[in-house]
């Protein structure tokens, strides 16, 4: 057995517990699943078939942990694990999973099959078998601090800019704040209107906030490539920067798997509880909206629809804060068939469209998306994730479609009542 | 010789070994690792948990047009061989005599005819499903097949053990019901019992997250 197989297998090992045990133990291969998932229903691949994707893990146990698997092992009738038998679900695992979930909202059994995937990766990614663009990210976050190199002086370029036009502080490192805002590489360098808006919004509602300059960046490839030793590393940079600026509250991004690593699995990570709370950006907005810190005015008169990101939605629980807030400033908003919790994908989470490699399959399976489109007919997308934001594009430009992609933010920052007041300022 | 070796030692072997065997099977469950979530929760666990066990007895709105026949006919076997199993006659009656000692009303005889043949139905159409679609095909076991194939046997000698004609009917419906018990616990049948911590760990993650599952 090589060495990198056997670092895989220990990983995977490491990952069985009683959820794994009970979920194996109840399926029973009817391939329900299957239909969640875009990758399949857009390509009618198979072996796209979410359950398919947890076949590593899934020989593994019953091979060591069940009464067939270690009877035939006595007997030496156990097919030997292979090396291919990670390296074939490589492409299956990375290129054509979102990590969306929508697998896991369908199963009779009630499997959570994004829970065994993303356990699936651990050992993938413990063997090397992780696409090469997931592994350059999480090497340049942790020698400059993100995925797209270090971005602390365009960070703070942008920042001028916006002080510059609004006439107002971004406040870095500033001690006992009430809220640390995290921010993701992607919305500094393709969206930094993101953070002018937020800017906007927290002196509209006269909150008291601060960035770290020694820890910005929420987005965690260690999540996406399925290793816990990045991902620990990148969420406690987070953790100690709030602890050592002794703020309340730590405020995740709009991006969806940063909410995901710094919400759920961070204290999970640490293996310890955060002594701040974690709150996503819209759950925050929300907050000051309904308690009359926000006042918006003026309504958007196009055809919207609001595109739910799925790990802000259907595995984060932030479903009905991003409704609220877009009703408050959008007269015309249509729900695509399936939306909420059951919302389909853009299809390029999960670390998807950082890998350059399943780009043609990312494309192929925006169909399920454009599908969705098509039946509204709306002039402008709205999202709160931008990862979604990107992919929305891309698929839109790949497919001809004329339609304006937003974030929430921005557009609830472009209602602020006294918007005027300060852009005029 | 044989009919004493079914009705006696292999039936107290096959019901040790469906006991012991489903208790072992859950025992790993409740016994095995399981991580403390240290994550500050947005709702309690517990409803989460117990909405789940239930509600995934039906299907998603959206999803079920596209899983129509697994639906269908899976709610036709599972219905069918739970009346067949707990509402036929000599059912009740071998419960009575050999286990708990009271009955209860049977179905008649065309009732269990028309329970057995939905049994029958559905289990037909899930088994073709499970080799004529790709999906199914390509994921299904070979201990999926004997499931399927047990059960049918099981099915089937019931319905000619019926009859009542000959005891050889009704001892070859006991050896196979044997055999079911004693697959049982190795096999994804185990799915009739663990069910219910599957969908309660995944309603209780998701409950703790403050989301509907």
């Amino acid at each position: 057995m090589s060495e990198r197989l056997e670092k895989g297998l220990t990983a995977l090992r490491g990952q069985m517990d009683s959820k794994v045990e009970s979920f194996f133990s109840s399926c029973v291969n009817c391939g329900i699943c299957a239909e969640s998932c875009l990758f399949y229903t857009e390509t009618k691949d198979p072996r796209y078939t979410p359950i398919y994707k947890t076949e590593p893990l899934r020989k593994l146990w019953k091979q060591e942990y069940s009464f067939w698997g270690k009877f035939s092992s006595k007997l030496g009738f156990t097919k030997t694990f292979k090396e291919s038998d990670l390296a074939d679900w490589e492409e299956l695992v990375y290129d054509g999973c979102s990590m969306c979930g929508r697998c896991s909202m369908v199963c009779p059994m009630g499997i959570d099959i994004a829970d065994i995937i993303a356990r699936v990766k651990q050992g993938l990614s413990a063997a090397g078998y992780t696409p090469q663009d997931l592994v350059g990210a999480a090497n340049r976050t942790l020698e400059f601090g993100s995925p797209m190199g270090n971005i602390l002086p365009a960070l703070k370029a942008h920042i001028k800019h916006i002080e510059a036009d609004t006439g107002l502080t971004v406040p870095f490192d500033i001690e006992g704040a009430d809220y640390m805002v995290t921010i993701s590489a992607n919305e500094v360098v393709t969206f930094p209107e993101y953070i002018g808006a937020i800017t906007r919004i927290f002196a509209h509602a006269n909150v008291s906030w601060t960035i770290s300059s020694e820890a910005f960046e929420a987005t965690n490839s260690g999540l996406q490539m399925g290793n816990n030793t990045i991902a620990t590393e990148l969420v406690g940079r987070i953790v100690a920067a709030a602890e050592k600026l002794k703020v309340k509250n730590v405020v995740s991004p709009e991006c969806g798997h940063a909410y995901a690593a710094i919400r759920w699995n961070g204290p999970n990570y640490l293996g310890k509880k955060y002594t701040f709370g974690v709150v996503h950006i819209l759950e925050l907005l929300d907050e000051l909206y309904r308690s009359g810190r926000i006042k918006t005015s003026g309504m958007e008169t196009s055809r919207m629809t609001f595109h739910d990101p799925c790990q802000i939605v259907r595995r984060g629980g932030v479903a009905a804060q991003p409704r609220e807030l877009l009703a408050s400033v959008a007269s015309d908003v249509t729900e695509m068939s399936d939306h909420g919790r059951m919302n389909w994908c853009c299809g390029g989470g999960g670390g998807v469209s950082a890998n350059e490699r399943a780009e043609e399959l990312r494309i192929q399976v925006f169909n399920r998306k454009k599908s969705q489109l098509d039946e509204i007919k709306v002039e402008t997308m709205v999202t709160a994730c931008s990862n979604c934001r990107t992919v929305l594009e891309d698929g839109l430009d790949a497919n001809d479609m004329d339609m304006e992609v937003l974030g929430l933010t921005e557009l609830i920052a472009d209602h602020l009542v006294e918007n005027e007041a300060l852009v005029g300022s | 010789m044989i009919a004493n070796f079914i009705d006696g030692p292999l039936w107290y072997f096959s019901l040790f070994v469906f006991f012991a065997g489903v208790m072992l099977r859950l025992g790993s469950i409740i016994f095995s690792k399981h991580k403390v979530d240290l994550s500050v929760a947005r709702g309690p666990e517990a409803p989460g948990a117990f909405r789940t066990i239930f509600s995934r007895f039906l299907p998603d709105k959206g999803m079920y047009p596209h899983i129509k026949l697994q639906v269908i006919a899976g709610y036709i076997f599972h219905l069918g061989l739970f009346a067949v199993i707990f509402f036929a006659a000599p059912h009740i009656k071998f419960f009575d005599e050999h286990f708990l000692g009271f009955s209860w009303t049977a179905l008649p005889h065309w009732g269990f005819i028309f329970a057995a043949q939905l049994a029958f139905l559905g289990l037909i159409l899930l088994w073709l499903q499970r080799v004529i679609n790709p999906v199914s095909r390509l994921i299904s076991k070979t201990g999926d097949h004997i499931s399927s194939i047990l059960t049918f046997i099981v099915l089937l000698t019931g319905c000619l053990a019926l009859l009542e004609s000959f005891s050889s009917l009704r001892l070859l419906h006991r050896f196979s019901v044997e055999l079911f018990l004693i697959y049982f616990p190795f096999s994804s049948l185990m799915h009739a019992f663990t069910f219910i911590p599957s969908r309660a760990f995944t309603g209780a993650w998701f409950g703790r997250r403050g989301i509907k599952s």
